[in-house]
């Protein structure tokens, strides 16, 4: 969590310093939410997202430098620098991207479960979706084909309660997600998204009940982003206490700082020591996104086809 | 060492901005997260937040301060331990090179034209002649044997769409895969398009090789996303790593007597887009031929079939390894006089106006493009530096389509050979009728296409 949450902030200096362009989606605040599932599923497992998509690479164990690099644009990001923050992929560690479309990933991701089904492999796809993208139409075309092909995918809603400036008040008819499935026979659970511990629990059942081929199944996770939408977003539909209560009382670092320490008996040295191992490797992948060379120019025309 | 703060950026054109408040003193403890100043930029006012923990040290730009260059510095940070001497030996204003922003691609990269050919002008591929027996199949079969063949041979290979399962297909392309392969590969869908071809491109990432039929290509409006976004641009995206082995098929055009919504040809649409290929073949041999390659295919295809085509009858070649490369016109008239080229239905119409031109002493030379991206421009070229000469029949709108594109290669590629101007034979700019002499009326005819040879050929 702690190399996000230090990576995003790094991301978002090197945005300040014109390092990085375009939109560039923050994770920070929600990092317990990609942790806690990670820890549920194996390396077969699948995974894709939306446009906020560092986190999640971060945790399904990409290399900070080429995501990193992606972001300014260089040779040495993960999709050579033709995709940018939004649009990333590692067959490798088993993440299929980075989408911009909002919600173009949820029938991808059914998809994906559908293909792992089809190899009879055993493998489940955790599609991350937002509370803004569960409005979309072609979410519950995905939601009734999971379910009537009883596909392993678990839909995990990130419920960070905005939508750019929309909140979710204002943007859907009933606010508690994890019953949009309902309709189509689909389980789903709401957790809270800023225990990590938490989110590994609800998401070890979830996959178990996906894995075992009965399906699909919905867990709406109650998070919360910090940051504004995106750099250029004044975030002014929301006020600073707001921001700042969920901060102090809910962060989900914090949070697991105090269980280590109070409940764990962990040592403040060896957290410390943590932070600076961190601090190293972001420090590493930042020098190294603006040391990678840009693109050629002849990768202009390449990867066009196969 | 101090920690220098600079300028943020804080929007994607942003180059300088006001610096409108500071929220912190010097000598106050910042700690990461904290609110720093206001800066006002080109787009809107913005907090800016401290990204490092410590002590504001020296506020170097003043508030109230305008047009503050980006990446100056406007601060000094005391990182833990550090005191106030420390900032002596800051190594003030001495701002570190502007980063160098990466250039756009266009202006680092060479010109277009210089630039390697795009691929709707690929170089041809090799085409093999069949000279061993054959059958009658009609397109409906050659199709239907085209994906029959294909999933004996892959079993990554499987069909989904609406109905293409237990009712055999709307238009019967599918009969009997369901009874061969069952219901694992062949896969009734719910009406979904957008959905489904989520789906589709989700499995295809995945490495399966779908087959996604689409009722008809109008209702691949509702899935036009996916397609466009999802599987032509994801190889390129992902930097060559993701690529979507996948074919969009289903009947485009106008069929007969179903008004706007159901008759409209899509071709232009999709031969727009670098990532896909394109192909709409007229007879069942290159029916069958294409679709195997485009099933083959490692990229997103788009095949565009023909309704009324389907019953047609043609002579195939009789094995169940005939592919026809994708990416090469072919000459189905030789003449020497005018270029006519088309593709799909209206390939059978240029047939006929060539028989009644040749009725009149005129010669046409009748070209099937069968791919429209990558679109085989070389045979055209060829064709017109013998016939001087050039009709483009499509059954879509002017406006934007298949033969705007054909006219501006032919300046490109044939000025020097033309002696008359291209011309084009499209559909009404109209959506389409319902009334049965109105839609005759929208739709090219082979007396539209010899009319406009004749005007090329300065013939009465
Ligand atoms: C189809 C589509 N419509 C609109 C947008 C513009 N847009 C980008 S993100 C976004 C809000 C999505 O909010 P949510 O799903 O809650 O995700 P979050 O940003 O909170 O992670 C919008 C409207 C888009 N990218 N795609
Ligand atoms: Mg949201």
């Amino acid at each position: 969590m702690l190399e996000i949450r230090r990576f995003e902030e790094k991301a978002g200096q090197m945005y300040g310093m014109g390092l990085i362009g375009g939109f560039c989606h923050l994770y920070i605040g929600q990092e317990a939410v990609v942790i806690g599932m990670q820890a549920a599923v194996t390396d077969r497992d699948t995974v894709l997202t939306s446009y906020r998509d560092h986190g999640h690479m971060l945790a399904r164990g990409m290399d900070p430098k080429g995501v990193m690099a992606e972001l300014t644009g260089r040779r040495g990001g993960y999709s050579k620098g033709k995709g940018g923050s939004m649009h990333m992929f590692s067959q490798e560690k088993g993440f299929y991207g980075g989408h911009g479309i909002v919600a173009a990933q949820v029938p991808i991701g059914t998809g994906i479960a559908f293909a792992h089904k089809y190899k009879d492999e055993n493998a489940v796809c955790l599609t991350y979706l937002g509370d803004g993208a569960i409005n979309q139409g072609q979410v519950y075309e995905s939601f009734n084909m999971a379910a009537l092909w009883q596909l392993p995918v678990v839909y995990v809603i990130e419920n960070n309660k905005y939508a750019m400036g929309t909140s979710i008040e204002r943007g859907s008819a009933r606010t508690d997600l994890y019953h949009r499935g309902h309709a189509y026979g689909i389980p789903g659970a709401q957790v809270d998204g800023m225990d990590v511990v938490a989110v590994k629990k609800a998401g070890e059942l979830a996959v178990a009940h996906a894995r075992s081929g009965k399906g699909p199944y919905i867990l709406e996770m109650h998070t919360y982003r910090y940051r504004g939408h995106s750099m250029s977003d004044p975030a002014k539909y929301r006020t600073k206490e707001e921001v700042q209560k969920v901060r102090q009382e809910r962060d989900p670092i914090e949070r697991l700082r105090g269980v280590l320490l109070d409940e764990a008996g962990v040592e403040e040295a060896k957290l410390k020591d943590i932070d600076r191992k961190v601090k190293a490797i972001v420090t590493e992948a930042a020098e190294f996104a603006q040391h990678s060379p840009e693109p050629d120019a002849s990768e202009l025309y390449t990867d066009v086809y196969a | 060492m101090p920690i220098e703060i600079l300028m943020p950026a804080l929007s994607p054109t942003m180059t300088e901005g006001k610096l409108l408040k500071w929220h912190k003193n010097e000598g106050d403890a910042v700690a990461s997260g904290d609110v720093m100043a206001e800066i006002e930029t080109d787009k809107a006012t913005m907090e800016v937040e401290a990204v490092e923990e410590g002590k504001l040290g020296k506020i170097l730009v003043a508030e109230g301060t305008d047009n503050v260059a980006v990446n100056a510095p406007i601060a000094l940070l005391l990182e833990d331990g550090e005191d106030a001497s420390a900032l002596d030996a800051a190594p003030l204003a001495t701002a570190p090179a502007p980063a160098t922003a990466p250039a756009p691609a266009a202006e680092t990269a060479a010109a277009p034209e210089a630039a390697p050919a795009p691929a709707t002008s690929a170089p041809a591929p090799a085409e093999t002649e069949w000279d061993g027996p054959s059958v009658t199949l009609t397109v409906r079969e050659a199709l239907r044997d085209a994906m029959a063949e294909e999933m004996r041979r892959d079993p990554d290979v499987f069909l989904m769409g609406e109905e293409v399962a237990q009712y055999q297909g709307a238009y019967k392309i599918s009969q009997g895969l369901l009874e061969e392969f069952g219901a694992k590969r062949v896969i009734d869908t719910p009406i979904t398009e957008h959905g489904f071809a989520g789906v589709g491109v989700g499995a295809a990432f995945y490495g399966l090789k779908p087959i996604v039929e689409f009722m008809t290509f109008n209702f691949a409006m509702q899935a036009v996303d996916h397609i466009v976004n999802s599987a032509a641009k994801t190889r390129y995206m992902s930097g060559g790593q993701v690529s979507s082995p996948i074919v969009f098929r289903g009947p485009n055009g106008a069929a007969a007597r179903v008004a706007a919504q159901h008759s409209q040809c899509y071709a232009s649409w999709y031969m727009h887009l670098p990532g896909l290929k394109v192909v709409a073949p007229w007879s069942a041999a290159d029916a069958k031929g294409l679709l195997k390659s485009a099933i083959r295919d490692p990229n997103p295809v788009v095949f565009l079939e023909n309704e009324v085509m389907y019953g047609q009858s043609f002579e195939v070649p009789d094995t169940d390894d005939w592919t026809v490369p994708i990416g090469k016109a072919k000459i189905v008239r030789p003449g020497k006089d005018v270029t006519i080229a088309a593709f799909s239905i209206m390939v059978g119409k240029a047939l006929e106006a060539a028989e009644a031109l040749a009725a009149e002493g005129i010669e046409a030379e009748v070209i099937d493009l069968r791919s429209l991206r990558p679109l085989d421009t070389a045979t055209i070229v060829d064709s017109v530096k013998k016939t001087n000469r050039l009709v483009f029949a499509e059954e879509g709108w002017p406006s934007a389509g298949v033969g705007a594109e054909i006219a501006a290669l032919m300046m490109e590629h044939a000025f020097d050979w033309l002696d008359a101007p291209v011309k084009r034979v499209c559909g009404a700019d109209v959506p389409m009728p319902y009334a049965a002499n109105l839609e005759k009326l929208a739709l090219p005819q082979a007396t539209n296409i010899a009319e406009a040879a004749k005007q090329v050929c300065y013939a009465k």
